[in-house]
């Protein structure tokens, strides 16, 4: 097996036992065919929900007739927007989106009705029996042409939420950071546009889960989720019900990546069961999994760099535009990061920088892993690329000497402290000695292209690519992060954690074991299933955050039932904290500066580099090898750190070849796994990583977060190789075979 | 209709309707959830298994074609206590991270090397590209695979 090189830049604070790593407790039954997944569940007397979904991008509903499918055989109920008992409107940061549609659909494949029947065929054919009268109307699609177009939104959701007030039509939010002097002139100056395409995050387990009546009016809903907390404080409105009368419980998480942090079946689901006084589970299938939930956020970057002859960055202009689709999900906050880490991880004195989220009638964007900073990345690093070559320095040189470091400032004005070893990841990441090209012939299999390369491999080019990329870990800008833990000592030494942070695959429930077993110097631990019915919030697993809160909230949990054990000289004990990270601060509206000391608590450095070979007369690429060095803190199970970074990549390289959803006049066109292309065995190189150990100050033992830094670099790594392999410019992702064999 | 199959080892019977899947009968007849339904279509591989020894879609077989045959699915390799080999492999790789591609994967690995015991490297990207991972960037399923090889 692989050895991990880790490299620590300075000592962490020593902690009995944490750098062991337990095993995780997930993976025998993983393995076994016997961990129970959100589409694996069952109850007594189950029915089966399914979903009528609008088949246009923009459409006023004119009647819903559901005559005939109330009587269809095995039918246990069928409901519309009128049937929604409580609130009528959902979302994350904003509930601008209908439980089921009203007068008006926005989005191709938005929810206008459920059905509930015994039998899953059933369902489906009842739902197919609903007629809905449409009357199409001419969908928002260009995220440009949408600043003036009619409003998607006319009651304009986002606004006066201490955001810039924009007139311009369809702005979901819009921000502007000016640093320094804008006007500032260097001696070279180099402009480019870039396009990235919209992501899927096509985890394998599709959106599914089971909503049980407790029989007292409220429901248990067991379901594959990001935040427990957060889809209770969403569902429970909707249904009626207080708070506490709607228990969610994490069932089995097949992947997220950030699209399982809005609702997909959860509110449906518990209508149904509520409505039927039934259990009823609903599992989507591929198809419809590309309309339940939110995708990557196109977009569009215009950037200007100006550098001083000797390779110092003089001032940077970068303007942003990404398509938020029909509802505003987590856009507010991607557009955040996509300015705020616009410039990469180097120090710029003037800037300014404008970024702008639209809603359209294109399908809704919101969290996918990297969150703004993969599409600001890829434009950013192809501009420095292009300044080296412009200055006649050598990349690699030209990144170092414009590395930002711990007491420099942010383009916010965020002065940084703590751990930010970028020319450490930078270097670390050069160091990786690259393989040798391999001769030709060779066996097709290691062709670009596979199999179907028929050539001898004469049109085959070697290119090699370096990128840096960085991004915030945990929750930023104000938002008061926190995560609870709570600790049962029992007098026989047992231990039980409940914590209600969600497994998403990462590996939390073996760091959540690692620290109890550490802090109570016991390996009795038994960490409970994550519910919001026994323990306060965990927050979200997204932002990287989940190992650096989950840590911090067992350890203070821990630490506290010691002392409450030792006070009270023994017994039970039951005790649960609350672990918050250092507080942020608002970015100012007008100016993009940061309103107090920090927006951010903690930035993570990723660097890579890359070969590719590309047959230049066939348009195909094969990544053949990538290096890389990531900032990781400490690593509490570097088996799993290297794992996040391994498959982090596999997403990046899949939006630099491959992944896009394709989208005509607002409809998804490749909404399947036979025309949404994924990385396979045969696409996915050799990873090697580096990590680089650099405690952070005030995170629980030091550490970060891993699992995005990679995917916001992967991206511009693989595309500057391609450059590097093709001489073209490639200023799209993913890079079509046309660009390649210039055919547009 | 009325099928009878033997599955992991044991005969069984299911009351299955045309269109039924193989996938389908397995997870909602025959109780064994462990192969997973992620595309439906035959891309992803995560539902498995061996049907008379030979890796299949269990999606795309339907479940009378399997009336008089012998399945083995994930749950008929190894038991809480004793894992099999290629199970064992995958936890002690960290091949696992969600998890939901895992069944068929493990089915894939037992599949390539019941006919090829010490596969290339090249062989096993080859003998594994008909099963998506989403989480892990395959390096780790590699590890597992070349673990549970014989030297």
């Amino acid at each position: 097996m692989t050895e991990v090189e880790v490299q620590t830049l300075a000592e962490a604070r020593v902690e009995v036992g944490i750098a062991t790593p337990a095993a995780r407790p997930d993976a025998p039954p993983k393995v076994l065919g016997r961990f129970a997944y959100s589409s694996d569940l069952e109850a007594a007397g189950m029915l089966w929900g399914h979903t009528v979904r609008s088949p246009h991008a923009h459409a006023r509903i004119v009647s819903i007739d559901i005559t005939r499918a109330v009587t269809m055989p095995g039918v246990h109920a069928v409901l519309t927007h009128d049937d929604v008992p409580g609130r009528k409107t959902y979302g994350l940061e904003f509930a601008d989106q209908p439980v089921l549609a009203v007068d008006r659909v926005r989005y191709y494949g938005e929810a206008v009705a459920v059905v509930a029947a015994e039998h899953p065929e059933q369902a489906r054919r009842a739902a197919e029996a609903i007629v809905v009268g449409y009357e199409p109307l001419e969908p928002v699609v260009d995220p440009e042409r949408a600043l003036e177009q009619a409003p998607v939104h006319p009651e304009r959701p986002t606004m006066g939420h201490g955001y810039r007030d924009d007139p311009r039509s369809n702005v979901l939010r819009s921000m502007v950071i000016t640093h320094g002097d804008p006007d500032a002139e260097g001696d070279v100056t180099v402009r480019g546009y870039y396009e990235t395409a919209s992501q899927d995050q096509a985890f394998l387990g599709p959106e599914s889960g089971i909503a049980i009546p407790d029989g007292e009016g409220g429901i248990d809903i067991h379901v594959a989720t990001q935040w427990l907390h957060v889809d209770r404080d969403q569902v429970a409105p909707c249904l009626g019900l207080a708070p506490e009368q709607v228990r969610i419980h994490l069932a089995g998480v097949g992947g997220a990546f950030g699209g399982r942090e809005d609702l997909s079946m959860q509110i449906h689901a518990g209508l149904l069961a509520l409505h039927a006084d039934r259990p009823v589970k609903m599992v989507y299938n591929r198809e419809e999994s590309f309309t339940g939930h939110v995708h990557r956020h196109p977009s569009r970057v215009w950037a200007e760099h100006r550098a001083s002859r000797d390779g110092r960055l003089v001032c940077v202009h970068m303007k942003i535009l990404l398509d938020g689709g029909a509802y505003a999900s987590s856009s507010a906050a991607v557009i955040s990061n996509a300015v705020s880490f616009a410039l990469g991880p180097y120090r710029v004195d003037n800037a300014r920088i404008d970024g702008t989220v639209v809603y359209t009638n294109n399908p809704p964007c919101g969290a996918m892993r990297g969150f703004g900073a993969v599409q600001t990345c890829f434009a950013a690093e192809a501009q420095m690329d292009r300044l080296a070559a412009e200055l006649g320095i050598d990349p690699i040189e030209l990144r170092l000497l414009n590395a930002i470091e711990p007491g420099d400032t942010l383009p916010t004005g965020q002065v940084m402290t703590g751990s930010l070893p970028v020319a450490e990841v930078i270097r670390a990441a050069a160091a990786i000695p690259i393989p040798e090209a391999e001769p030709l012939p060779r066996d097709p299999i290691r062709l670009p292209g596979g199999a179907g390369n028929t050539t001898r491999g004469e049109g085959v080019h070697r290119g090699v690519g370096f990128a840096v990329g960085f991004k915030n870990i945990c929750f930023s800008e104000g938002f008061d992060d926190y995560c609870s833990a709570r600790v049962q000592l029992h007098a026989d030494g047992m231990a039980v954690v409940h914590c209600a942070a969600a497994e998403v695959g990462q590996g939390l429930g073996g760091v959540i074991l690692q620290v109890a077993r550490a802090e109570l110097g016991t390996d009795d631990v038994v960490l409970e299933t994550s519910t919001t019915a026994t323990v306060g919030s965990a927050g979200s697993t997204s932002a990287s955050r989940m190992t650096w809160m989950a840590a911090g909230a067992v350890r203070d949990a821990c630490r506290a039932a010691l002392e409450a054990r030792a006070a009270q000289g023994g017994g039970d004990v039951d005790v649960e904290r609350v672990y918050r990270h250092l507080p942020t601060w608002a970015l100012d509206p007008e100016t993009g500066q940061v309103t107090g000391e920090r927006a951010h608590v903690a930035l993570a450095t990723c660097a890579m580099r890359v070969i590719v070979e590309v047959d230049v007369d066939l348009g195909l690429t094969r990544v053949v090898w990538i290096g890389a060095a990531q900032d990781v803190g400490r690593a509490l199970n570097p088996q799993s750190v290297t794992g996040q970074i391994e498959g982090g990549t596999a997403q990046g390289i899949g939006l630099a070849l491959m992944e896009e959803i394709q989208v005509r006049d607002g409809r998804i066109a490749n909404a399947s796994f036979t025309d949404y292309l994924l990385p396979t065995a045969l696409d996915m190189p050799p990873v090697e990583s580096v990590l680089i150990e650099d405690p952070q100050p005030d995170a629980p033992y030091g550490v970060k977060g891993v699992g995005e830094p990679p995917t916001v670099v992967s991206t511009a790594a693989v595309v500057a190789a391609m450059r590097d392999a093709t001489g073209k410019p490639l200023r799209r992702a993913p890079v079509r075979p046309d660009e390649i064999v210039g055919l547009t | 209709m009325k099928i009878e199959l033997t599955v992991n080892g044991e005969r069984r019977e299911a009351d299955v309707w045309g269109g039924e899947s193989l996938l389908f009968a397995l997870r909602d007849q025959l109780g064994l959830p462990g192969s997973k339904n992620a595309c439906e279509q035959g891309e992803c591989g995560s539902c498995s298994v061996l049907l008379d020894g030979e890796l299949v879609c269990s999606c795309l077989v339907l479940a009378a074609q399997a009336d008089g045959h012998e399945v083995v699915t994930v749950e008929g390799l190894g038991t809480p206590e004793s894992l099999h080999r290629v199970q064992e492999a995958f936890v002690a790789a960290g091949a696992v991270q969600c998890g939901f591609c895992t069944p068929g994967l493990v089915m894939a690995t037992v599949g390539l090397l019941e006919h090829t015991p010490s596969p290339t490297d090249d062989e096993i990207r080859e003998a594994l590209s008909g099963n998506l991972c989403r989480c892990t960037g395959y390096q780790k399923i590699f590890d597992a695979v070349r673990a549970a090889a014989t030297p």
